[in-house]
Order: structure tokens, then C-alpha cells, then sequence
């Protein structure tokens, strides 16, 4: 690792100022000036390359601005829930990747692999007649199958992922066809799996769910300070934390209101209102693999072997294990992006998790900011990032422009996104 | 010196294939001491520190620790005495922060889920017990640290696990003046607080600024073991060029046919 030796910068004396672990807020005064020394901390930080889900966040920001300017319906109750349902079943394929991409390798097969799921849930249910839990099982059972084959392949015999997973994507795309015999395209009539991707809670439910949502987070996190704050460790101060509850709270409220307004055209013929079921899904989702890579120490091994495989081998911890275990997660998630994406389209067809599904899913990590190169990524990337997608298709389509604009369009963001992150990281190793 | 040696081989003789590393190689290792290991490239420095640590099985010799003979057969037997390396390539995560680095693949927990609050406290103190006041913040990441600093961090991984011995590789090679002497100072403390020290070093003034003892290795072979005090710069060169220096070193220099 030539990367791990910085040379000296003699007139960069290091600073002696502040012993470790008391952090600016030690003294427990929760005040402005706390707040402002937190964000001087962010900026350093910003500025030392750690971008984090900044340039997802204004790019999503400039973006909804830029369509709500120039077609007022794209802020519409309607639109607005097409568009949580729209990319759904990508960010739940993107959270997957995340986990891949953490470790420096690629998944190029998640794409048809949930695709392949989606086929054997629509066999089951249709053709068989099965339950709809037991269909989801053996989709998502077919998905870790998959990453199992995978992750060994990669991890015990060697073989670049990105040549594995390529070999898989056309694999995969031919077992889709195999599946459906040659192309026919299978219905599904299952109302629990419609109701994932096309129904919607109740509108006091969205709200109690809301509630419950902010209050646990704000009741983690408080414990969390007390406890720290208890044994005299730095904590953020109190404002910051505020801050961020309240920010949850008023967010989330206006989302959840906007969501509860009366979307429907025609009344008569059908009410339309509340959260799509898909947000609480990707809500658990999303809170399970952050709460798998930032407080389990499976997850502080992904980072590691992302970071520099041989410190982790000499740390004892089994490489080839994290490897396999992350393209299963990887899988198992595209099975669950594959029954969303079934559900939202009533039926699975051969193009079921191809054509763009997983260069979109790819685009929603890295927009996000997790990193090509490994070791820097989080879950919630994959949902700000599969927003951006979500927000360009949607609010391209809206202005009229053909799929090949929105392609174009899709493909000059990611390259952006991947730039940002090589130069942000050349930046982190420079200095 | 009437201490009894932490570690201690004994006539370690060591091959790869058909290539003789280590001739009847004797080391002693004293707690409260900094121990320089020096010799030319291929003298079998690193070879000798990876039998020390497990790496390496030996083929012929005793291997003496705490007056007990153990046997060694793998760098967990070698951590589960007490005896820690730090490698010339510091095998640090630069995308992980300090508490994280230090703890990797050992890490704290309640339950399922990551202890930080006590991990960090006890990294805190580790520091603390060194006196290491140059890193800004123990949650900051490694790739934002200095050569220095990575080298303080990895040595204090090295000692958070209650270690008795601690071989450096080679230290201070990737550092400036100022960073090289805070290294050796941290060095120095360790040997204060009771640790024995193994440094591996090629830089003269390093030995001499930190080391009790000095062994040189010459071809395989110990050349000699002696007090840093009872010699010069200049005999400790010869032993590791010559393998001899006046009365000194190994009765028969030339070659390996001794």
C-alpha cells in the first residue's frame, strides 16, 4: 500500500491542542456555539474529502427545483407517491450492491438475478398456486442461493467478481426466458404481492407509523448520548441532536400529509390516499442494514476488508467469509427489489430486472456516494441516490423528452457521480 | 543482568527448501528494555522477529518464554502470550478511525451490537498510558492521520492487549526528524512502563538513542548480544558488516561454511 505512507509535510506541525476524546462539547453546554463548532467539524471534514450524501442531497434539492420550475405537476401528491413507487424496487437492488461495493468488487448479475427471483415468486403463485408468503420465501431463498454461488466463486475460486457476475448476467438473462417458457409473460392475481407496489396505508396509520418512527430514533439517540455523556466520552451536542429529530419530525410530516391528500382522478371510482406500502418496506430495509454496518461488528469487517483486505486477514478475521456473506446479502436484496418490481408490474415478463434495472440500481449507490473503489458507503446512499434516478426518469418524462434523453441524461449523472467520488477520494490520500 | 529474560531462544536453527535462514541463533529479550535487532539485509532480522511471532514454525532450537518452553505454532499462540508485531506496512484500515483500527477483529460488544462507548474508553487510556497527545480526535478517521501518528496508532493496537513483548519492524523508515523522534520516545516509554521492546532498525542513531541492548545478526548467525552502553557506533557497524569487531562477534566470518 503505497497510499498508506503520507509523506512528511514539515510545516504542518501537528496540533497539540486537544487531547483525545474530549470533544468541543465535553462541557455539556448545548449552545449555539456548540452547534457552530459541530459544523466547522463537518466542513473539515467536507473538505478533507469526506463528502458523505452531500452531493446527492443538493443534487436532488436542484433537481426537484429545477422540474417543479419548469412543470408544476411534478410536485403534485400524485406524482409524488409515483415517484417513491417508481424507484422502489431499484433502491432496494441498489441497498444490496452497496454491501458489493463496500468491498471494492461489482455485482453486474443483481439486475437479472432479481429478475430471476421475481419468475420463480410469479411461478409459484400463478402456476402453483402457492401461498404468497411461501412464494416470497423461495424467492428471496433463490436470491441468497444465488449470492451463495457467487460470493464462492469470487471469494474461494478467485475469479474477479467482475467477470463472475458478468458471466451471471447472461446466465441469468437466459434462465429468465427459460423460466417463462420463451417469453410468455406471467400475471399475477396474489393481492397481498399487488398490494406492496399499488396500495397504500390507511392515512392514520402513515402518521402513527411516522410517530413511532421519530420517537424511536430520538430515544436511541438520546440514550446513546446519555450513555456516552455518563462515562465523560465526547458526544454531539445536544443542539445538533435536536436539530436532527426535529428535521425527521417536520420532514417527515409533510411527506406523510402531502401522501395523505386525495390523489385519485375520479373519486367515485376509486379512493387513492396515504403512504405507499413500499416506504415502510424500505424503511425496515433501510434501518436493518444500517443497523447491520454501522453497529455490528459484521458489519465494521465489510469496511475493513473494503478498506485493506490484508489488515483484516492479519486481524483474524475471515476475508473470504465477509466476501460470500456480502454477495448474499447483495442477492437476497435483489430478490426483494425483484417481488417489488413484480408487484408494480402486475406480472413478470423476460425483461423483468433487465435492461436498465441494474446500471439504474449501480447509478443509485455510487449518486449516493458509496464509493467504486470500496470501504466507504452507506445504506441510506442507496436510497438518496435511487431518489436522484427517480427524480431524472420521472421528471424527464413529465417534460416529454424520448428514453434516449432520459439514458443519456441518466448516464452523464452517474459519470459525474463516479468523478466526484475518485476525486474526493484522491483528494482524502493526498494530503 | 539478573532479571530473568521474558523471552528467550535458544540455538534457533530455521530453512526454507534447501536455503539455511538462521543458524543456532540465540536471542534474549529482557522486560523494561528496548532491545535493538540489527543486521545487514538478509541477515534474517525479519525471518527470526516471524518465528518470534508464530509466523514461521522453527526447525531446530528452544523457544523460552517467561521461563516456561513453549512451542509456537501460529501467530495466535504468539498473541494469546503477550508477543505483538508491528510490521513495517502498519496493516492499519485508512477508511476506519482510530478506536475501530485498534480494536479490529477483537472488537467490544453488549449483545449483538458494537460496545463503542467502552472500547473507546479503553483506547482513551491506552493512549493516555503513552502519553500520546498528537491525534486531534480518537474518532478520526486513519487517512486523515500523519506517518507519525499511523505508527503511534499502530503501536498502541499492538500494546492495548496487555502485551509483554512488542516487536517493532522497522519503525521510523517512513518518517521525518520530528516524527522519528516522537516514535522513539513512545519506544522508549514502553520499555519504561515494563514492556519488552524488540526494535528493528537500520538507523544507527535510532539504536543508540533508545536501545539497552543491542543484538547484530551476521549471515544467519548472532553475531553478538551487548549492552548499547559497552559499545560504539562504529563496532556495532562492523558486526553487521563483518559479523566481527575485535573480540567481538563470531570466531569464524568467512562465509557459511563454519
Amino acid at each position: 500500500m503505497s497510499a498508506a505512507v503520507v509523506p512528511e509535510k514539515p510545516d504542518q506541525p501537528e496540533k497539540p491542542e486537544k487531547p483525545r476524546g474530549s470533544g468541543p462539547a465535553k462541557s455539556g453546554t448545548a449552545g449555539a456555539a456548540s452547534l457552530r463548532s459541530a459544523a466547522r467539524t463537518y466542513v473539515e471534514r467536507v473538505r478533507g474529502g469526506e463528502l458523505g450524501a452531500l452531493p446527492a442531497v443538493l443534487g436532488l434539492i436542484v433537481l426537484c427545483a429545477f422540474f417543479a420550475a419548469l412543470r408544476p405537476v411534478f410536485l403534485s401528491e400524485l406524482n409524488f407517491a409515483n415517484l417513491l413507487t417508481q424507484g422502489a424496487g431499484s433502491i432496494a437492488i441498489a441497498m444490496g450492491l452497496v454491501f458489493v461495493l463496500l468491498l471494492g468488487e461489482i455485482d453486474l448479475s443483481a439486475g437479472y438475478a432479481s429478475g430471476v427471483c421475481a419468475a420463480v415468486l410469479a411461478i409459484l403463485l400463478t402456476d402453483h398456486g402457492w401461498p404468497w408468503y411461501g412464494a416470497v420465501a423461495a424467492a428471496i431463498v433463490t436470491g441468497t442461493v444465488i449470492g451463495l454461488v457467487l460470493g464462492l466463486l469470487v471469494a474461494k475460486v478467485g475469479i474477479p467478481s467482475f467477470v463472475v457476475t458478468l458471466a451471471a448476467f447472461l446466465g441469468f438473462q437466459g434462465i429468465v426466458l427459460m423460466l417463462l417458457k420463451e417469453g410468455t409473460n406471467i400475471s399475477i392475481r396474489d393481492q397481498t404481492i399487488l398490494a406492496v407496489a399499488n396500495d397504500n396505508l390507511s392515512p392514520a396509520l402513515g402518521w402513527v407509523l411516522l410517530a413511532v418512527s421519530v420517537a424511536a430514533y430520538a430515544a436511541i439517540q438520546l440514550r446513546q448520548d446519555r450513555n456516552r455523556r455518563r462515562r465523560g466520552l465526547s458526544t454531539a451536542p445536544l443542539s445538533l441532536l435536536a436539530v436532527r429529530i426535529g428535521a425527521m419530525a417536520v420532514l417527515g410530516s409533510f411527506a406523510v400529509h402531502l401522501l395523505n391528500q386525495e390523489r385519485s382522478r375520479n373519486i367515485i371510482v376509486d379512493s387513492l390516499k396515504g403512504v405507499p406500502i413500499v416506504v415502510p418496506v424500505i424503511g425496515v430495509l433501510l434501518v436493518a442494514g444500517t443497523f447491520v454496518l454501522q453497529r455490528t461488528s459484521f458489519g465494521l469487517h465489510i469496511y475493513a476488508v473494503g478498506g485493506n483486505a490484508e489488515a483484516a486477514r492479519r486481524a483474524g478475521i475471515n476475508v473470504a467469509a465477509i466476501r460470500i456473506s456480502a454477495f448474499v446479502i447483495c442477492s437476497s436484496l435483489a430478490a426483494v427489489g425483484g417481488i417489488i418490481a413484480a408487484s408494480r408490474g402486475n406480472s413478470v415478463d423476460p425483461n423483468t430486472g433487465g435492461s436498465n434495472v441494474l446500471l439504474l440500481a449501480v447509478g443509485a449507490a455510487v449518486i449516493g456516494g458509496t464509493s467504486l473503489f470500496g470501504g466507504r458507503g452507506r445504506v441510506v446512499d442507496a436510497v438518496l441516490g435511487g431518489m436522484v434516478v427517480a427524480v431524472i426518469q420521472n421528471g424527464m418524462g413529465l417534460m416529454g423528452y424520448s428514453s434516449g434523453v432520459k439514458y443519456a441524461v441518466t448516464g452523464s449523472v452517474l459519470l459525474v457521480a463516479a468523478g466526484v467520488d475518485a476525486l474526493s477520494r484522491r483528494r482524502a490520500v493526498q494530503r | 543482568m539478573t532479571a530473568t529474560p521474558i523471552l528467550q531462544l535458544r540455538g534457533i536453527d530455521k530453512s526454507f527448501g534447501p536455503v539455511q535462514v538462521l543458524h543456532d541463533v540465540s536471542f534474549t529479550v529482557h522486560p523494561g528494555e528496548v532491545t535493538a535487532l540489527v543486521g545487514d539485509n538478509g541477515a534474517g532480522k525479519s525471518t527470526l522477529v516471524k518465528c518470534i511471532g508464530g509466523i514461521h514454525p522453527i526447525d531446530g532450537g528452544e523457544y523460552w518464554f517467561e521461563g516456561e518452553r513453549v512451542h509456537v505454532h501460529s501467530p495466535r499462540d504468539a498473541a494469546a502470550m503477550g508477543v505483538e508485531i508491528v510490521y513495517q506496512d502498519l496493516a492499519l484500515c485508512d477508511n476506519l478511525d482510530i478506536v475501530q483500527n485498534m480494536f479490529l477483529g477483537r472488537e467490544k460488544r453488549s449483545g449483538l451490537v458494537l460496545d463503542d462507548a467502552t472500547m473507546e474508553e479503553m483506547a482513551a487510556k491506552t493512549l493516555e498510558g503513552l502519553s500520546v497527545r498528537t491525534v486531534k480526535s480518537i474518532r478520526q478517521q486513519v487517512s486523515s492521520l500523519s506517518g507519525g501518528q499511523r505508527q503511534t496508532v499502530a503501536i498502541a493496537k499492538a500494546v492495548l492487549w496487555n502485551s509483554k513483548v512488542v516487536i517493532l519492524d522497522e519503525p521510523t523508515a517512513a518518517l521525518g526528524v520530528a516524527q522519528t523522534a516522537q516514535v522513539l520516545e513512545l519506544v522508549r516509554r514502553l520499555a519504561d512502563n515494563g514492556l519488552a521492546v524488540v526494535l528493528i532498525s537500520h538507523n544507527m542513531n535510532d539504536v543508540f538513542a533508545v536501545s539497552d541492548r543491542i543484538a547484530a545478526l551476521y549471515l544467519g548467525r548472532m553475531a553478538a548480544e551487548v549492552k548499547a552502553s559497552d559499545v560504539t557506533h562504529s563496532q556495532i557497524v562492523e558486526l553487521i558488516t563483518s559479523g566481527r569487531s575485535g573480540d567481538l562477534g563470531l570466531a569464524h566470518t568467512n562465509g557459511a561454511t563454519a
